[in-house]
């Protein structure tokens, strides 16, 4: 059953399309096991940048401040695109890489797997 | 006219004094003033009885369970409000914000003024609707004085609480903060999501989900809370609108039962609703979660101590009731039970690191609170939050305290941050996704998807303040977003009424912990005593520019000490 509206056939508007985003697009980011950051990221970004930028220019300002950052091994990095594994293309775009606008991108890090046992 | 109904005879005049019965009273009141429209369709008069897909075959079943009369309510509020007053006038002469445990309990109170006043509000609202909608004169007049009664809430509240809004900072801006700060959208768009919904809806998600099933929770901690940290002021109102509340919550099962006994059709439509609300209601209160277990320096018990009570016990004892009409307890009840021994936990962590953007102060617990809430939580705590809170600690000595400056993913329903791990993996945050006609929606639990995936039309619209930053609209007029050096996160927060130090941000060093500190000669924390001391400001947040006009507070000492 969907919604019980007065009018017939009623429809939402789409508030958060990508057209709203003035060029850009959201890209949803979480790393697994480092709840030190409560909640998945969501930040705006180009949809032709390349995911090897995302990886080298931005994650660092997002996720820096945790002391397990700086040992990642970005070539063990395990990717996962709405919850799926996948293998991204470094020197490819977001967009060509699978990432829409809203993606959730999430990240796992072998053998790091958050402080004090505790996934932190 | 007839002269003669103007000049009443002797005879006339005599019966006309005779005093009535209050249940000839109710019965005048409730079907005299109703009338079987003569030149206009029902249809058209009671334009949204039917399209919920609801039937009622004789709204004359219903009554009032209270059968309240208008005499009798304009008496019963009238004696109330005379010893509200009475004793929020002697509170403040008596400068008994002063007596409170210490200056954090006010930052609970800050959660109220910014975020329950404008639900009562919004219930006021809705039931005014309600009170139009409903072709039953009874159910009307009912919800008429309901929405009085969710007025008066809000103003009783605002008055109580103005005068803390004297001495302390973050209070004086709330209907501004209401509509615009990001996590007080929690509470809006679950009220904005109850008043846009049919009368039916309404009635059943407010009157039975929320307020029958669910406000035990708030009306035992907030206002045992406040009575237990010497709030007399807030403890007044809450007793003030306690017995509303009784009768809101009788109305909340007479309705239910009602419409349960009307048809068995509305038994599915009404399962669907008690589902949905009661999760809606339930994330809503994740607040009161973590006001109980972190934001009351005196504590009366523990959140999970409150759910086992309030909604495992009564509210298992209430759906075993309700078992015989074809009701079952609500979808998702068993994932509240296992959340009740994380939720707080992950709620302050999450405002911690948000700490700029918030409306009140926020703080690390103490070691006395963590032995507090080690105890209440022994299979949790230790292992999975004291560490956060060393590591933070840790940092905080160190100068360099953690604050994450990002915006976070929210929930398209609840409008939480993806704050919740999975029911059974505290460790893994719970990511729930949905496409609608090509987009992407995404949810932070199973329950908060069902809703979306139910009625994806109505929630395309949620308004996300963090999607809305992005796009531009929380800006003020004033601002350029091409201008060299633009901050959109330092523009929001202004957009908000957010100021770091003086709304929300560290407690360190807040001034509501410095005034408080010269004002009462002691400390602003009672369980550390250098809670208050000023600490470097976090170097990752963005603390934004001094707000126009700048909040302030009394810089002079108040006229008396408290004893």
């Amino acid at each position: 059953m969907t919604v019980q509206a007065i009018s017939p056939d009623y429809h939402g508007s789409m508030k958060d399309s990508v057209e709203h985003f003035h060029g850009q697009q959201l890209l949803n980011i979480g790393w697994d096991q480092h709840l030190m950051f409560a909640t998945p990221l969501c930040i705006p970004v180009p949809p032709g940048m390349p995911f090897g930028a995302l990886v080298q220019q931005v994650l660092p300002g997002l996720y820096g401040q945790h002391p397990q950052f700086a040992q990642i091994d970005w070539a063990a990095t395990e990717w996962l695109r709405s919850g799926e594994r996948f293998t991204p293309a470094m020197d490819q775009s977001l967009a060509d890489n699978g990432l829409g606008h809203k993606a959730v991108l999430r990240f796992r890090t072998p053998g790091l797997a958050g402080l004090a046992g505790a996934a932190f | 006219m007839n002269p003669a109904t103007l000049t009443p005879t002797a005879e006339a005049a005599k019966t006309a004094a005779r005093k009535l019965s209050l249940k000839e009273n109710y019965a005048l009141l409730t079907r005299d003033l109703g009338w079987e429209p003569s030149y206009q369709k029902p249809e058209d008069v009671f334009r949204h009885a039917q399209f919920e897909g609801i039937k009622i075959h004789d709204w004359e079943q219903w009554e009032d369970p209270f059968r309240l009369t208008m005499d009798a309510y304009w008496k019963y509020q009238g004696e109330k409000e005379r010893k509200l007053y009475a004793i929020l006038d002697a509170f403040q002469q008596n400068n008994a914000q002063f007596n409170v445990s210490d200056v954090r309990y006010v930052q609970a109170l800050k959660l109220f003024i910014n975020g329950v006043v404008g639900m009562e509000y919004a219930s006021h609202r809705g039931f005014n609707i309600i009170g139009r909608e409903f072709p039953g004169t009874a159910a009307r007049i009912a919800a008429q004085m309901q929405a009085i009664d969710e007025l008066r809430h809000a103003q009783t509240q605002t008055h109580a609480l103005s005068h803390y809004s004297k001495y302390f900072a973050g209070m004086s801006e709330f209907p501004h903060q209401y509509d615009r700060t990001w996590y007080l959208s929690i509470p809006k768009s679950f009220f904005e999501d109850a008043v846009s919904s049919g009368p039916f809806e309404f009635v059943v998600g407010i009157c039975f989900a929320f307020e029958y099933v669910l406000t035990n929770l708030v009306f035992m901690p907030w206002m045992s809370g406040a009575a237990y940290n010497g709030d007399m002021s807030t403890v007044s109102f809450g007793f003030s609108a306690q017995s509303d509340e009784a009768r809101h919550m009788t109305l909340g099962i007479e309705v239910i039962k009602f419409l349960l006994e009307q048809d068995p059709a509305n038994v599915p439509i009404v399962q669907g609703w008690i589902d949905k609300w009661f999760w809606r209601g339930y994330r809503l209160l994740s607040l009161v979660a973590a006001m109980m277990d972190y934001m009351l320096p005196k504590r009366v018990m523990s959140w999970a101590e409150a759910w086992e009570i309030y909604y495992e016990q009564n509210g298992g004892a209430l759906f075993a009731d309700l078992a015989r009409y074809g009701i079952r307890p609500p979808r998702h009840a068993d994932v509240t039970v296992k959340e009740k021994a994380h939720v707080s936990h992950q709620l302050w962590s999450t405002f911690y690191q948000f700490r700029h953007a918030a409306g009140f102060a926020v703080w690390l617990p103490s070691q006395d609170e963590q032995q507090w809430l080690s105890a209440k939580y022994p299979d949790t705590f230790d292992r999975y939050y004291r560490p956060r809170y060393a590591h933070w600690a840790a940092l905080e000595a160190a100068g360099t305290p953690f604050a994450n400056a990002t915006l976070p993913q929210l929930c398209q329903v609840c409008q939480w941050p993806l704050l919740f791990t999975e029911p059974d993996d505290p460790t893994q945050i719970c990511y729930r996704e949905e496409s609608y006609l090509g987009e992407k929606f995404h949810c932070c639990s199973d329950g908060c998807r069902e809703i979306f995936a139910k009625e994806p039309q109505k929630y395309v619209h949620a308004h996300l303040p963090v999607h809305q930053i992005y796009q531009g609209s929380y800006f003020l007029p004033d601002v350029n977003p091409g201008a060299p050096g633009f901050n959109p996160l330092v523009e929001a927060l202004r957009y908000m009424g957010i100021t770091a130090g003086v709304d929300g941000g560290s407690f360190h060093g807040h001034v509501d912990a410095q005034n408080w500190e010269r004002w009462t000669q002691r400390p602003a924390s009672m369980h550390d005593p250098m809670q208050s001391a000023p600490q470097p400001t976090p170097q990752a947040a963005t603390p934004p520019p001094p707000h126009t006009p700048p909040h302030t507070a009394p810089q002079t000492p108040p006229q008396r000490q408290p004893a």
